[in-house]
């Protein structure tokens, strides 16, 4: 029996995940200095939630952080 | 004390910068402090993927000092720029404080001045404390300022062109008719620009490319302080009207034979 993949988009790329915990995915991407902000399926997910979220097949999460811009 | 209010904060510096086209983040660090700007704004992007994170740009903006303003540059639509707020809002702890900018066209970054104000509507009925990135029309800075947006920016010219004002008498219009301040938002390519602008009578100017595009950006940040300063002193202290001819400044009478 081969473990439950799962399959979503991240900032528009599709991605196979392993675990569908969002904070297991916020921390695969290293973001320790950065302040950032999590959307799934363009709901925002506050800080606070996100360490009890669970993703399904088909999410489309977005995660941003602030960059230079007039 | 000559502050500046935009809702419910306030301001001695009336110069607003942005943090894009640096060559590094030190380089957007010392612009920053040499412009002595109370109000820095920021554009929300996705984070890079599979790639290193390499340092952020918040941890290069002194939070003691500077507001950040996260803008909704990149924006065609309503949507994007309402959840592009709302992402900067989650992102900034529940920072109120957004810079609207919804775009009509990539060629002239005019902004789309229908979707603005839909977007404005949406923005403050959700708690935002809206600055509004608009053309130099005085009837849609009327419309802005009537809705509740708490600073009306209309663009001097295009964003990134350094044209300067190009339209004085429009801005004049505008700020006759403004309950809000009016801070000229993109086109300034110089310190003499931003002189006129405050000389004007405008509020305030947010400018980014005039300065990291400088050969010297630094040295023009600090430039650009002086030059909302002096045409802000210049404006409160009332210029001399204009005469065709000349007038003495010396006595006309006593002069030697």
């Amino acid at each position: 029996m081969t473990a439950q993949r799962l399959q979503i988009v991240l900032n528009g790329s599709s991605l196979t995940l392993k675990s569908s915990s969002l904070s297991d995915l916020v921390d695969s991407l290293n973001l320790t200095n950065a302040r950032y902000a999590v959307e799934v399926n363009q709901e925002i997910i506050p800080k606070s939630a996100i360490a009890d979220y669970t993703l399904t097949n088909n999410d489309v999460v977005e995660i941003v952080i602030a960059v230079g811009g007039g | 004390m000559d502050t500046l209010t935009i809702g419910s904060r306030t301001f001695n510096s009336r110069l607003l910068v942005g943090t894009g086209k640096y060559k590094d983040f030190t380089e957007t660090q010392e612009a920053v402090e040499a412009s002595g700007a109370e109000i820095v704004t920021v554009a929300i992007r996705r984070t890079n993927i599979g790639q290193e994170q390499g340092p952020n740009l918040l941890e290069f903006i002194n939070p003691n000092t500077t507001t950040i303003l996260p803008n909704t540059a990149g924006c065609y639509t309503i949507t994007d720029a309402v959840r592009t707020c709302q992402l900067a809002r989650e992102l900034l702890d529940g920072h109120d404080l957004v810079k609207l900018e919804v775009l009509g066209d990539e060629k002239t970054l005019f902004p789309n001045m229908s979707q603005t104000i839909e977007a404005a509507k949406i923005l403050i009925e959700d708690g935002f404390q809206v600055m509004v990135y608009c053309t130099d029309d005085p009837i849609a800075c009327q419309e802005l300022d009537d809705l509740g947006c708490v600073s009306i920016m209309p663009l001097a010219s295009p964003i990134g062109s350094g044209l300067g004002i190009t339209n004085p008498y429009n801005i004049q219009i505008i700020l006759e008719n403004a309950t809000k301040p009016i801070i000229v938002d993109a086109g300034v390519g110089t310190a003499s620009d931003a002189a006129i602008a405050m000389e004007l009578g405008c509020d305030g100017v947010l400018m980014n490319t005039a300065i990291a595009e400088a050969k010297k950006p630094v040295l023009m940040a600090s430039a650009m302080r002086k030059a909302i300063e002096s045409g802000r002193e210049a404006f409160l202290a009332g210029r001399m009207s204009k005469r065709l001819y000349a007038s003495k400044s010396s006595p006309g009478d006593g002069t030697i034979d």
